[in-house]
């Protein structure tokens, strides 16, 4: 098999470089890029980021990356969101007042519930490890197919985030993860679209099995 | 889940380890250390550059870069972190997050500046404090070198205030010492801030681990317990450190004292801790009924 074209969406947010590293690690060539042309012509796409949702989507529409998102949707190959990526493929986001996503997945981005006076305490931002459960029982891998291929339920990914994505479609959440007072979708698909809330280039033999999933199949 | 992170403090190429900031003994290479964590299960890891407040300058932007070709898990870099443009430089290098403490003290905006720009996700407050035995707990900076008239307590709740995303807290009384972390220190600096923290210094064993979780840390970091235990001499090795000629650790040291390994300290021979492998600490946090990360991610 050749080698897939990878490309990993520059618009000026977040470290790129270590997703770069963990991509080709596993066996892609790619490249980080900003011109559609180049964007359209690779095998897969990659939207990563970390910070503000309206920093993001403001840049993303500023650079007409916006359109090369959805164009490269149409063209039926895969896309993987990372942690801010993800969260701007839904419709729309709650941070920092009510945002306008891609809308290639439905549903809403929202800030994790606070804890509760007198109830377990937890501190938000999550930063840190946490584990994946399938959102649905399956009989076999649950995960068969899909960007989670062979992982075991109950592994765990690097988080770091304060919001986190409500599917409006249940047969978009493929794993979930529990933190604080939520259960929230920590993977998603729909389509050729994958999203992942937490960091699979820090998260260890785990999260390049992912990765690995993502650039072979 | 509670993370287990490894601290590295660096001179040069070298892992370097002291007590208490002081009475530093080069371990080896600070790379090697590095994959061996990462392949060990270590949840993160902290690159300290041990020289750079000394310098005004980090110097590990290409040790940061060689590691994270290998290493994918988090790595905090501390030491010498003076400008956005130095923040800047070593997340392109690889850094997930920085620490700050010195300059942060000397000009607290540059917190508030950095995370601004950088998100408050990857800027991490160092605090580095002494506590005495009338209860008071100074900050400290340029590596243990100069103390400072602030309080510990209030100057965590600064800087949370300013926008970091984390505080990595360090007690310069118990580093090295493996005499346990310091509860009384975790405890006061935990509750006073929403946001999480490291504690650091003192681990002696893998039952550690367990009580700065208790006392409200989110996360514990621990160097000697960890670097002795990978350190260790492998039988049938004429020295402790020597394969024939070569440096066990790796051949990039160029500097720095290795006898105390075979010679001892003082005549004295050794360790201040009983180490420990990070399953080790990770099965004491498990036995509380703590969650961690199991091998590879594995439930």
């Amino acid at each position: 098999m050749a080698t897939p074209k990878i490309a990993i969406l520059d618009y000026g947010v977040g470290n790129l470089f270590n997703v770069r590293r963990a991509l080709d690690h596993v066996g892609a060539a790619s490249a980080i890029l900003r011109d559609p042309k180049a964007i359209l012509r690779a095998d897969k796409l990659v939207l990563p980021g970390v910070g503000a949702f309206e920093a993001g989507i403001a840049r993303l529409r500023r650079d007409g990356l916006d359109r090369v998102v959805r164009d490269f949707r149409k063209t039926g190959r895969p896309i993987l969101g990372i942690c801010l990526g993800m969260q701007l493929l839904m419709t729309e986001s709650e941070e920092n007042g009510l945002h306008a996503g891609l809308g290639i997945v439905p549903g809403r981005v929202v800030r994790f519930r606070p804890p509760l006076p007198g109830r377990a305490p937890f501190k938000i931002p999550q930063i840190g490890w946490n584990s994946l459960e399938p959102a649905r029982r399956a009989k076999g891998d649950p995960w068969r197919g899909t960007v989670l291929e062979g992982l075991p339920a109950g592994v765990s990914m690097y988080f770091v985030h304060s919001y986190r994505v409500q599917v409006a479609d249940g047969a978009d959440s493929l794993a979930v993860t529990a933190f604080g007072r939520d259960r929230f979708t920590s993977v998603l698909r729909r389509g050729n679209v994958s999203g992942c809330q937490f960091h699979p280039e820090r998260s260890g033999d785990a999260g390049l099995a992912l990765l690995r999933n993502f650039v072979q199949n | 889940m509670i993370r287990v992170i490894a601290r590295l403090d660096i001179k040069g190429p070298n892992l370097i380890k002291g007590l208490q900031f002081d009475g530093h003994r080069v371990l080896g290479t600070a790379e090697e250390f590095a994959e061996i964590y990462y392949r060990e299960g270590a949840d993160e890891l902290i690159y300290q550059d041990a020289v750079a407040s000394l310098y005004r300058r980090n110097s590990l932007l290409d040790i940061v870069r060689r590691t994270a070709e290998k290493i994918f898990i988090p790595l905090t870099v501390a030491g010498g972190i003076r400008s956005v443009e130095d923040v800047r430089r070593l997340l392109r290098a690889g850094a997930d997050k920085v620490a700050i403490n010195t300059a942060a003290v000397e000009n607290p905006r540059l917190l508030t500046d950095a995370a601004r720009i950088f998100g408050s996700q990857c800027i991490v407050s160092s605090i580095e404090a002494y506590r005495r035995d009338d209860g008071a707990c100074r900050v400290w900076v340029d590596y243990g070198r100069e103390a400072t008239d602030l309080d510990a307590v209030e100057w965590a709740k600064r800087v949370e205030q300013a926008g970091v995303g984390e505080i990595l807290l360090t007690s310069i009384r118990e580093d090295g010492m493996g005499r346990g972390y310091d509860l009384e220190l975790t405890r006061a600096v935990s509750s006073a801030v929403s946001i999480p923290v490291i504690a650091c210094g003192g681990a002696g064993r893998a039952a550690d681990f367990p009580a700065p979780v208790a006392a409200g840390a989110a996360a514990v970091a621990a160097a000697s317990v960890f670097h002795y235990r990978y350190a260790r001499p492998k039988a049938g090795l004429a020295t402790m450190q020597f394969a024939g000629k070569a440096l066990r650790m790796g051949v990039h040291i160029d500097a720095g004292n290795i006898d105390f390994l075979n010679e001892g300290y003082g005549g004295m021979k050794f360790l201040m801790v009983e180490p420990c492998s990070i399953s080790a600490a990770k099965a004491e946090l498990r036995r509380k009924g703590l969650g961690v990360r199991g091998p590879h991610g594995n439930p």
